[in-house]
């Protein structure tokens, strides 16, 4: 197969392969509400060039890559493969999948053949450059295993060989690494890499979405950030390193840095908008709760404390914790929401109420959590008034999430409410009975 | 289909000596092969020549009639599948045959077993007039009206649940529906399908009994077979030949078990999506570690392999590519409203119809006296289904926590749910007559003789997957008596339990069609009850009557299942589920 693809350095002339021109995305939810996904998002992809999109989960780089697969159809704007419209699955374009997306009753072999079958390659040819594939990526002697007897990694080189084995020019990787543990993700990233710097990899080039900032600083030439409700391309970054790129080398420090840097702004501008929102009277409603748990919150303000001495720098932070940026960025976003903690510039600062919460005993904590909860967070305030109210204080579930559905899709009431319920039940502001699916006051204080 | 051996290192090229497994499996293949051309010759002869070999219940003919009601079975197993691939696939890809397909199946799901011979074999013997074959069709179909909305179910959910990731894939290397179809919907359908088809048996031993010897008005039909046997045994009161018939049918079932199920639930495992290793023991068969190990074997399978393999593969040689203007047209609303206006139209022409023919012999005071039967059998559903829960929900609980008594008794409990009953009422009619009981209360049980084992092997099942750590935790705080089956035992093993007698109260409905009317001899002991209404105007011909039962025992059945088992099935997978 090395043979079949030109020398990299022969194809890296810049000419753009993929053209995506103010693409919007958006799902139906419910009769009349459409989820925006995307909106208006342009990028073009050239030869030679490994492009990251990062970006949290929900800023819909998981939804431009399957437009670019094909696997979906933009409501909006225009994509061009090689001077063509794209419509549907294309030539020339493979996918790997986060979940490798093996068929498990085929063998590994059968498993890579499989992706030539609809090229109408006859089976003499299949057979070779199968094993070809299999040979490039690593997997000598696993021709006739079962995905179910390999482990992660090897699964994920399954899913490589079966991409590379179609000879595309653009490899698609949907978060690849994410399932898979820290060194063997860590081993296939290189191999793909040298890989490609030795121009084995019968490509042009590569897309790879991912949440991970070091491993798009790691491995990428360009790294679009992606901002999320609704996903739109919030910066670019270049990235000119030498490979092998070393984690540790100040240069690769400072990138990494500054990705946290423009990653955290649109969370300061959210959670700004959200703070004028709640001092709205009746306003505030909208914004989307992550259910995060209380225990994660209280250990990060104890770490942020004890190890950190009150500030962090976020990279840090998510290092010290071997947290990524999809963890990390709901905690740090719910205690400035509190009133917890406050980000600014890629730094977490505990708030004064922060430090008396760190500080506090059990009880003491739970009445500052649920003081907070009730002057910053407007509906679990609803709620509880609307319980004071009643005189049975009691009141059904629907009651809140039909008045939340007003200002947003269904999903994110429901998880909005259960961040709320939970919340709630910590702090005892009310409670929640599960069966009979309402708030009531019954156990608190 | 290559490759789909567990292992291709079998097929490597070496050893071509034939081994003592390559004897077995060949003595196996070639006698079923026998078996069936046997058969099937006697099957396709006019009727009259038929009628001129009277039945015999010389038990040495058994053997004969075992065969003949095996055949029936199987042809009903593969229509069946057939059905299943069509009616499932269909109804995944078109969202408006999904919206009248689905509902159509939980309807024929509800409709008695029983009374689909009753409309359909003067169709069938009016398509092959004066000849057997049209009887053997009605037949059949009794086999395949007992299992394929249970298969097509559960092919359906299978191809809902395809895993989003699998189907991307499929999708991104442009496999077209016909490879995708065998690759994998086909495929990760197959462990639940071939569950489900194993677990219809029970239903289809019955009715395929029940159907060889069947009247319909005027119309009466013997087919040779051990059903046919039996009938002519209760004629005779022949309780020797009953007897012979209840043994050859264990061991045809154990044989059926062995040589068909075992090894296709065993074969399928392969297809499970779970990527990590699986939790207990996967099944056995020994058949299948047979032809497995058998090299011999494998070269006489290998050309059917290479035939399915290259039938998979088949490409249609045009791309259809349908003008959007056409697919926009197709996709939009007004399609929808035009379809749905034509089915409401057709269903109310039906209704219309079904109505009129039903009151050219009866009026509103015969649909409330048949309401009123349908509560009795209701009753009786509902008390004999508590009646059963009572005993084998703790005998399960029990030898499930014993890993080696339930190694035992499980495959014992699954081979009593197959075993077709009816065969035993004769004996019940006999001690019932004896002791002078009631009828109404002792032929009761008969309607859940057969379908109470479906508690106890959901029960053990529970049981046996019961958390160990919840267990040792209960023991280390001395839960003990009553407190540990209310708090532990009990709510661990709910959703299994739902799932066994939500089985068990479809079966015991339909068994109500046959067991609320037993006879011996000249003897006919009767139970009130929607099922006898059904049964006695089935065998007068007093269609209009049929219809009515029928429909009102489906209409009894489907709320049952919404009002009653679904729910209780939502709670119980929503706030009891182990996992």
């Amino acid at each position: 197969m090395p043979a079949a693809a030109a020398p990299r350095e022969a194809h890296k002339t810049g000419e753009v392969l993929l053209d995506i021109d103010k693409v919007r995305q958006a799902y139906p939810r419910g009769p009349s509400n459409t989820l925006l996904v995307l909106d208006g998002v342009s990028l073009k992809l050239k030869s030679g060039e490994i492009v990251g999109l990062l970006g949290r989960s929900g800023s819909g780089k998981s939804s431009l890559l399957r437009i670019i697969a094909g696997l979906a159809r933009p409501v909006d704007g225009k994509v061009t493969w090689r001077g063509r419209p794209l419509v549907g699955p294309s030539d020339g374009i493979a996918m790997v999948f986060q979940s490798f997306a093996l068929f498990p009753w085929l063998t590994v072999l059968e498993n890579v053949e499989i992706g030539l079958e609809p090229l109408g390659v006859p089976a003499a040819e299949r057979r070779t450059r199968s094993l070809e594939a299999i040979d490039l990526i690593g997997l000598d002697g696993f021709e006739n295993a079962y995905p179910k007897e390999l482990s992660g990694g090897m699964r994920q080189r399954v899913g490589f060989a079966r991409a590379l084995v179609v000879h595309p020019e653009l490899l698609l990787m949907d978060e690849p690494f994410s399932a898979l543990d820290v060194l063997t993700a860590e081993t296939l990233r290189t191999d793909l890499i040298e890989l490609w710097t030795e121009g084995k990899l019968p490509l042009r080039s590569i897309l790879i979405v991912t949440h991970n900032i070091e491993e798009a600083v790691l491995m990428c030439d360009r790294v679009i950030i992606f901002a999320a409700n609704p996903g739109r391309i919030a910066a670019e970054v270049k990235i000119d390193l030498k490979h092998p790129r070393n984690r540790d080398d100040p240069a690769f420090r400072a990138l990494v840095d500054d990705i946290y840097v423009r990653m955290t702004k649109p969370l300061e501008a959210a959670a700004r908008a959200a703070q004028q929102a709640a001092s709205a009277a009746h306003g505030g409603m909208g914004i989307i709760l992550p259910d995060v748990s209380t225990n994660d919150l209280a250990g990060l303000m104890e770490t942020l404390s004890g190890d950190f001495d009150g500030k962090a720098d976020l990279p840090e932070l998510a290092d010290d914790l071997s947290m990524e940026v999809d963890e990390l960025f709901p905690l740090a976003e719910t205690l400035q929401l509190f009133g917890l903690a406050e980000i600014a510039s890629g730094d977490i600062r505990l708030t004064e109420s922060g430090r008396r919460f760190v500080e506090s005993d059990v009880d003491q904590r739970k009445r500052i959590f649920g003081e907070q909860l009730l002057a910053r967070v407007p509906i679990a305030a609803l709620i509880r008034r609307v319980l004071d109210e009643r005189p049975s204080h009691r009141a059904p579930y629907r009651r809140f999430s039909e008045e939340l559905e007003d200002v947003m899709s269904e999903d994110a009431a429901d998880e909005t409410l259960s961040a709320v319920i939970t919340w709630g039940r910590y702090a005892e502001v009310f409670a929640y009975d599960e069966q009979s699916q309402a708030f009531s006051l019954e156990n608190p204080e | 289909m290559a490759g789909r051996q567990p292992s291709l290192a079998i097929l490597r090229p070496g050893r071509l000596v034939p081994s003592i497994w390559d004897v077995v499996v060949f003595g196996l293949v070639i006698g079923v092969l026998a078996m069936i051309a046997f058969g099937g010759h006697e099957t396709v002869q006019p009727l009259a020549v038929a009628n001129r070999r009277p039945l015999s219940l010389d038990p040495v003919n058994l053997p004969y009639y075992a065969l003949r009601t095996t055949l029936r079975m199987l042809l009903g197993l593969i229509f069946s599948f057939i059905f299943t691939f069509g009616y499932g696939a269909l109804a995944q890809k078109s969202r408006r045959a999904e919206m009248v397909l689905i509902p159509a199946l939980d309807i024929l799901q509800s409709v008695p077993v029983m009374s689909f011979a009753t409309f359909t074999l003067a169709f069938f013997l009016n398509l092959f007039p004066g000849n057997v074959i049209g009887a053997e069709l009605a037949s059949v179909f009794e086999v395949f009206t007992a299992q394929a909305w249970n298969m097509t179910f559960s092919f359906y959910q299978s191809l809902k649940t395809v895993p989003r990731d699998l189907s991307d894939v499929s999708d991104s290397m442009r496999l077209g529906g016909w490879r995708r179809f065998w690759t994998l919907e086909a495929p990760f359908a197959a462990p639940g399908l071939i569950w489900n088809a194993m677990m219809s048996m029970s239903g289809a031993w019955f009715f395929v009994v029940a159907s060889e010897a069947i009247s319909v008005g005027k119309t009466s039909i013997t087919l040779p077979g051990v059903g046919s046997y039996v009938a002519l045994a209760i004629l005779q009161k022949n309780l020797g030949a009953i007897g012979w018939a209840i043994l050859v049918m264990l061991v045809v079932i154990l044989i059926y078990d062995q040589l068909l199920f075992r090894p296709l639930v065993a074969w399928s495992e392969k297809f499970r999506v779970e990527l990590s290793a699986a939790s207990g023991l996967p099944p056995q068969s020994w058949l299948l570690n047979f032809i497995q190990r058998a090299r011999l074997a494998q070269t006489i399978f290998k050309p059917l392999q290479i035939l399915a393999d290259r039938a998979v593969r088949l490409r249609s040689p045009v791309a259809v590519s349908t003008p959007r203007v056409v697919s926009e047209v197709w996709a939009s609303r007004w399609v929808d409203y035009l379809w749905i206006s034509v089915i409401v139209l057709a269903s109310i022409s039906a209704a219309w119809f079904g109505i009129g023919f039903v009151r050219t012999e009866l009026g509103p005071s015969d649909v409330v006296a048949t309401v009123g039967l349908g509560f009795i059998t209701l009753a009786r559903v509902l008390i004999l289904i508590g009646l059963a829960s009572l005993i084998w929900v703790p005998v399960g609980i029990w030898v499930g926590l014993r890993p080696k008594w339930a190694e035992r008794v499980q495959p014992v409990a699954q081979f009593l749910a197959a075993f077709p009953n009816n065969l035993f009422f004769p004996v019940a009619v006999v001690t019932i007559v004896y002791f002078h009981g009631l009828p109404d209360i002792w032929l009761s049980p008969l309607i859940i003789l057969g379908t109470q084992w479906y508690i106890l092997f959901n029960v053990i099942a529970g049981a046996t997957a019961f958390p160990n750590d919840l267990l040792e935790a209960a023991a280390s705080f001395k839960l003990k008596g009553w407190a540990w089956w209310r708090k532990v035992a009990l709510p661990g093993i709910f959703p299994y339990y739902i799932t066994g007698a939500i089985t068990a109260s479809g079966g015991a409905w339909n068994a109500s069609t046959v067991a609320e009317v037993v006879s011996w001899g000249k003897t006919r002991l009767e139970a009130h009850g929607l099922g006898a209404y059904i049964y006695n105007a089935s065998v007068k011909g007093d269609m209009q009557r049929v219809v009515l039962g029928v429909a009102v025992m489906s209409a009894f059945v489907v709320l049952l299942n919404r009002l009653v088992w679904r729910r209780l099935f939502d709670f119980a997978s929503r706030r009891l589920a182990l996992n």
